[in-house]
């Protein structure tokens, strides 16, 4: 009867505290240059070590250039951000998976590595200083964002004080339509249960769509639980997570991968399982979908008028109430982040660029997740197919979703953005707007000029 | 440390979903230690809106936080509670919370009340009418006095209990009986290799 969270709660937890909550054991800990420099020096200040070195791995993300990371870096901050890492790191001998400029690199945003490297698992409890750990539950595990007084908890013990949470169970059914994808699915369910809809919940997602789905899929839908209020979501693990996961740097080998196979699928939520509440969705009614707002609920489907009474996010945005988004003109094009920079994203944009021209006033960026990604969007030849239709092609790093890097807007430039914030300010300029979408339908802004319907804009044979 | 009461004149900040990006802007997350971050709360904010609480002289050396809905949704960073509570945020009360800026908060001794929407509505607008106003928040009971006005918040049992036993810093509760961690540890298939 039990939900693969209460199982994974339950195989974990360590003990009940007196404050009543209960210490939870962190099977994969990761950290990055943002949110880890404070845990350390608290770490150092009590005089505690890291308990299980061997269960923590770094890398460098968000504040990482991707024109070039030749060291040390232009940005000075930057680099002592990302020296102190190495030192925290070398000091406790914890793994870092390195910049580099040479295609040599290793690091990558900490929710696109840890899945390729094959350490996110099923039925492991993931917990990063990182809001969007949520991504890691695509492949079963229990993953979530902590603080950084957090992080020092699970370096100084390999646990966590926590309150357990509801599970709501979130049916998605059917085929998506023609230029419909796993962001639009994402982007509608918040849209529908609110940005703190999921508060109190982890979200299992399930259903037809999300079964026929890839783990990259899975990811992006997972990435985004945490933007409708959800610290958890997660899909049960089943033989195509057991595929992805098969052959990766650290999944098991040999004998070790069959008795893993039998253990996560004992792990997947019963038939019979008891939800706190059931949500169903049909997938057919899912249209491409842009946020208009400030947060990532006030979005619309693309042909669709806003209808809102939120005059604070028509005026921060210049919306008006009844106008359309499709015919917006944009600025920047901005393809990457933990949501969308994943292979697979890049591969289904490049599909639809080839032939294809930038509006000449668009700045347009494609930013891989990860030098893994990069290196084999380049082997495949994808890194030409952007430059030819007049993208700019970089290194891996977070780069524009939250502008901790020299790319980011300026004044109120407009932003069709495949990544998951559209919050003020977010991109790094105070007054600059983020318009989220697929990545696919970014591109088709970045050619129009203007947000467009990528459904008038596919080949017959895609629709 | 136990915190029981909190007491001190209140800000009132209006606004629902006010995120973590909006209260501590990402560039300020370019260091590598916490120090200063007050300096730079809801700087974006204050920038475009002159009259915004933060800048406002009536409120400065407010202890108490008195906002909406879902305060403290997106971003994880704990440099929002950090910049908050440096610049002295004592407790909030507030519609809602996201959940990782409540626990944050928590961990740092700064309670986060939750009360019903005309409560709120009513505590803010008296603090406007008076800001000199003395709010004092009960984390027993959970009722926010401020002068004739009473109203009803709640924590949650656990975090509640932990601030009246001085357990609300759990690491060392955490370290108590390292021995079962190892044990759950050892008892889980991956740790072990399969
Ligand atoms: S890509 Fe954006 S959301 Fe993802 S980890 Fe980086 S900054 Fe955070």
């Amino acid at each position: 009867m039990p939900t693969l969270f209460h199982k994974v709660w339950n195989a974990h937890a360590v003990r009940t505290l007196p404050s009543g909550q209960t210490q939870l054991f962190v099977g994969l800990h990761l950290i990055h240059e943002v949110t880890s420099p404070q845990a350390f020096d608290m770490l150092h200040q009590h005089g505690w070590t890291v308990a299980f070195p061997e269960r923590t791995f770094a890398t460098v993300d968000h504040i990482v250039p991707t024109s070039s990371q030749r060291r040390p870096f232009l940005d000075v901050m930057a680099e002592e951000m990302t020296s102190a890492l190495e030192r925290n790191c070398a000091r406790h001998g914890i793994r870092l998976f390195a910049p580099g400029d040479d295609l040599s690199g290793e690091q990558g945003i900490v929710h696109v590595i840890g899945p390729e490297m094959g350490l996110t698992q099923p039925g492991m409890t993931i917990a990063c200083g990182d809001s969007h750990t949520s991504t890691h539950g695509a492949l079963g595990a229990i993953a979530f964002g902590i603080g950084t007084s957090q992080v020092r908890d699970v370096l100084a013990s390999q646990s966590l004080a926590m309150d357990p949470l509801k599970v709501r169970r979130i049916d998605i059914n059917g085929s998506l339509r023609p230029g419909v994808y796993a962001k639009d699915v994402i982007l509608t369910i918040i849209r529908r249960l609110g940005v703190n809809g999921g508060v109190g919940y982890a979200y299992e997602y399930g259903g037809s769509t999300v079964d026929d789905m890839s783990i990259d899929e899975r990811m992006t839908i997972c990435n985004m639980s945490i933007e409708g209020g959800a610290r958890v979501g997660y899909v049960n693990p089943d033989d195509s997570t057991f595929a992805f996961l098969k052959g990766r740097k650290y999944a098991p080998t040999g004998e070790a991968w069959d008795r893993a196979v039998a253990w996560w699928r004992s792990l997947a939520s019963d038939h019979d399982a008891i939800y706190d509440d059931r949500v169903v969705i049909d997938a057919a009614t899912i249209e491409p979908t842009v946020t208009w707002g400030i947060n990532p609920s006030q979005s619309v489907g693309v042909s669709e008028p806003i209808a809102t009474r939120d005059d604070e996010a028509l005026a921060y945005m210049g919306f008006a109430d009844g106008q359309k988004v499709a015919g917006t003109k944009i600025d920047v094009a901005f393809i990457g982040s933990c949501t969308n920079g994943r292979l697979s994203d890049l591969e289904e944009v490049a599909k639809f660029v080839k032939g294809r021209q930038v509006a000449p006033h668009v700045k347009a960026l494609v930013v891989p997740g990860s030098q893994d990604v990069r290196r084999r969007a380049e082997a495949k030849g994808l890194d030409r197919i952007f430059a030819a239709a007049g993208f700019e092609w970089r290194g891996a790093g977070c780069s524009m979703c939250l502008a901790m890097n020299p790319d980011r807007l300026e004044g109120n430039q407009i932003c069709a953005s495949s990544s998951n914030r559209n919050f003020k300010g977010r991109q790094g300029s105070p007054t600059g707007r983020t318009l989220l979408m697929s990545p696919v339908m970014v591109a088709a802004a970045a050619i129009a000029g203007e947000v467009a319907d990528v459904r008038e804009l596919l080949e017959p044979a895609h629709a | 440390m136990t915190i029981a009461l909190v007491s001190g004149r209140a800000l009132p900040l209006r606004g629902n979903e006010l995120d973590t990006d909006r209260i501590m802007p990402a560039r300020f997350l370019k260091a590598v230690t916490f120090e200063g971050l007050e300096q730079h709360v809801f700087e974006d904010d204050r920038k475009t809106n002159p009259s915004h609480p933060f800048s406002n002289p009536a409120y400065r050396g407010a202890a108490i936080l008195v906002a909406n809905e879902n305060f403290g949704c997106g971003s994880s960073r704990e440099h929002a509670p950090q910049g908050l509570q440096r610049w002295g945020i004592k407790a909030i009360v507030g519609e809602s919370f996201s959940e990782i800026f409540r626990g944050n908060s928590s961990v740092l001794g700064v309670p986060c009340f939750t009360a019903d929407k005309a409560s709120i509505e009513q505590l803010q607008t008296l603090i406007e009418q008076k800001p000199d106003t003395v709010v004092t928040a009960d984390v027993a009971t959970g009722t926010i006095t401020a002068g004739d006005l009473t109203i009803q918040g709640t924590l949650p049992a656990g975090v509640r209990d932990a601030f009246l036993t001085d357990k609300w810093n759990p690491t060392s509760m955490l370290l108590a009986d390292f021995d079962r961690v190892r044990a759950t540890a050892a008892k889980l298939p991956y740790v072990a290799g399969f």
